[in-house]
């Protein structure tokens, strides 16, 4: 049982080691931009830069209303698989695992064919419409993530009598969603909001071949011209990430306690 | 006679190829307690489901209050109903839980409070109304389900196995209050159950259903006296089945083992030589000869089944064995398995399965 504990103990240190020695290392070198000492002057100079300012708050916007374009589609959409077609599932979710095999460049290329200037939806024709498009290819990026937490969540609630028990009590389909099912998933909506968040911030493809000014591209231009800024950067995204993560943690402890399914 | 409240006529239902029920016809009086018992897969939920608007009669109209309900949607219906699985709302409180139906049909907020105030004092959970369902025992929730089912005071109570998740302690004295809330308020309500026990104490009528038809509709007696199918009189309570050869179909003689049992009147259609089954109820079976019990068999003891203040004594007749409860008397010990005994009844008692 102890020589157990002891090689559970040891491969745990090997993967802790794995995951925080180059995270250490980057704060380390982070921090070297004044030489001979420890400093956050890259922090500064990241954190007072307009363009680090208006590249976070564009993907910011962006992450956003790709939340909300997301939410609209997948809480309906996984809530009537779940209630009504339930035959779909596998099709539906062999559809939101595309985005993970589809390069993000391919869909990004395709959009630029099917949704240019001379196309008849010339998305591309205004800054207003490309937005509205890099918003859109978001959703299909954050689909498999937003998919999964949602119908993780309706997995908790038995869907079925609840709608059942809604409507015979006199609620329409709008009451139904708006106040039987989606508090009693608000969590996973909030999961599946927090990953899109985490992705749309660092994404680098679609931005940069769509020309939008985000945060992904402003990275890579910081990366391929500076020393010590980049791992400043590099730094304050994990955080971001992480501060995501823990708050998806903290939000999972106030979900409803489902109380429908007798023992 | 009145148009009845609630009227199911020719309702059948199929899902593709198969059908669950089967021409379904049941009338039910305002204010009465109907319910449907039958094993699982009978269809008792179909019709119930096709009653609260949750499933679309495949024929058959279902008219409530002289309307015809059949197309309408769950919501249009004004019908209550309780789940198996309790179904209340997690994310809400026991308060707003019973006021959903209120607030759904916009109630003014004092209105609801009244109401949901007086729903937790006919359920007797005043003191509930704050708590989540998740900190409720299994019990107390069927009972706010129940509240939240009558608040909106809807024509119908549907109740779909509302007990069979409950401890038995919880299920007898629930079934009693279910029972006492639907006398007080006198509201129609079709219960869904296949615990015959539940469906024989709390109804005023009893639907036996089997392969998606009623077999029969009766009253609590008359099902488990009088049954009129075999199914009913299997399903419904402990039967012992004897095979008998009809000796003389003019006189009503029939022969059981080797003994002469009289059922003038019981053999219609049956001819002189044909097997029949026949039914007694073990309450019926007294060990010994008994004053006022015209039939008698003789057979032996083989099993012997001290239960406390009961004695189950099994005989063997010829080739059937027959199953009686006597009470035990501590003055007399009990009978001993291979005992020679002598069984008797009254052949009024005994029923001719068909």
């Amino acid at each position: 049982m102890k020589s157990g504990k002891f090689w559970a103990w040891l491969v745990f240190a090997l993967g802790a080691a794995y995951f925080f020695i180059p995270l250490i290392a980057t704060v380390e070198f982070s921090m070297r931009m004044r030489r001979g000492e420890y400093s956050f002057d890259a922090y500064k100079v990241v954190l007072g830069d307009a363009r680090f300012q208006a590249t976070f708050g564009y993907s910011v916007l962006a992450a956003v209303f790709t939340i909300i374009l997301g939410v609209l589609i997948v809480v309906p959409a996984a809530y009537w698989i779940r209630l009504r077609l339930p035959q779909l599932r596998p099709i539906v979710e062999f559809i939101t695992l595309l985005p993970l095999v589809i390069p993000a460049i391919v869909i990004v290329f395709g959009y630029i064919r099917m949704y240019g200037s001379n196309s008849p939806l010339p998305f591309l024709a205004t800054d207003t419409g490309t937005n509205a498009l890099l918003v859109i290819g978001y959703a299909t990026l954050a689909l498999p993530y937003m998919y999964r937490a949602v119908d993780t969540g309706l997995r908790t609630i038995d869907v079925r009598t609840l709608t059942e028990a809604a409507q015979i009590l006199g609620a329409g389909w709008g009451t139904i969603i708006t106040r039987v099912i989606l508090p009693n998933v608000l969590i996973a909506v909030l999961s599946g909001a927090f990953l899109t968040f985490a992705i749309v911030i660092g994404e680098f493809t679609m931005a940069s071949l769509l020309n939008r000014p985000a945060f992904g591209p402003y990275l890579q231009n910081i990366g391929a011209n500076r020393a010590y800024e980049p791992a400043a950067l590099a730094i304050i995204a994990f955080a971001i990430t992480w501060g995501c993560m823990s708050l998806i943690q903290i939000l999972s402890r106030f979900a409803p306690k489902s109380a429908n399914r007798p023992n | 006679m009145a148009d009845p409240f609630l009227s199911i006529q020719h309702v059948r239902k199929s899902f593709g190829a198969t059908t669950v029920v089967e021409d379904f016809n049941l009338d039910v009086e305002r204010g009465e307690f109907v319910s449907f018992l039958g094993p699982s897969g009978c269809g008792k939920t179909t019709v119930l489901r096709m009653v609260a608007g949750f499933e679309e009669p495949s024929a058959g109209t279902i008219v409530v209050s002289g309307k015809d309900i059949t197309r309408l949607k769950p919501n249009q219906r004004n019908v209550g109903m309780v789940f198996q699985a309790y179904a209340l709302f997690p994310n809400l409180t026991v308060a707003q839980n019973i006021g959903f139906g209120l607030k759904v049909a916009g109630m003014p907020r004092a209105d609801i409070d009244a109401r949901v105030a007086e729903m937790l004092g006919i359920i007797k959970l005043p003191q509930m109304a704050d708590r989540y369902p998740y900190q409720l025992s299994g019990g107390q929730q069927q009972r706010i389900a129940l509240a939240r089912a009558i608040a909106p005071k809807p024509k119908l109570l549907l109740l779909d196995e509302p007990l069979s998740a409950l401890d038995a302690k919880v299920r007898v004295s629930l079934r009693e209050e279910i029972r006492s809330i639907q006398k007080k308020l006198g509201i129609t309500t079709i219960f869904v159950t296949h615990d015959q026990e539940e469906a024989l104490s709390i109804s005023d009528r009893i639907a036996v259903m089997y392969g998606g038809k009623a077999e029969q509709v009766g009253t609590p007696f008359e099902i488990y006296n009088r049954p009129a199918t075999k199914f009913v009189a299997n399903f419904v309570g402990t039967l012992n089945v004897l095979e008998g050869t009809v000796t003389d179909a003019a006189a009503g003689t029939v022969r059981v083992n080797s003994e002469q049992v009289s059922l003038k009147g019981k053999l219609n259609g049956s001819k002189s030589g044909d097997t029949l089954s026949l039914a007694l109820r073990p309450e019926a079976i007294s060990l010994g000869r008994q004053p006022g019990r015209d039939s008698s068999l003789s057979g032996e003891i083989s099993e012997v089944h001290f239960l406390g203040s009961v004695i189950r004594v099994r005989v063997g007749i010829g080739g059937n064995t027959v199953s009686l409860d006597t009470f035990n008397s501590p003055a007399t010990p009990p009978p001993a398995v291979g005992e020679k005994a002598e069984i008797s009844f009254s052949s009024s008692d005994m029923l001719v399965l068909h």
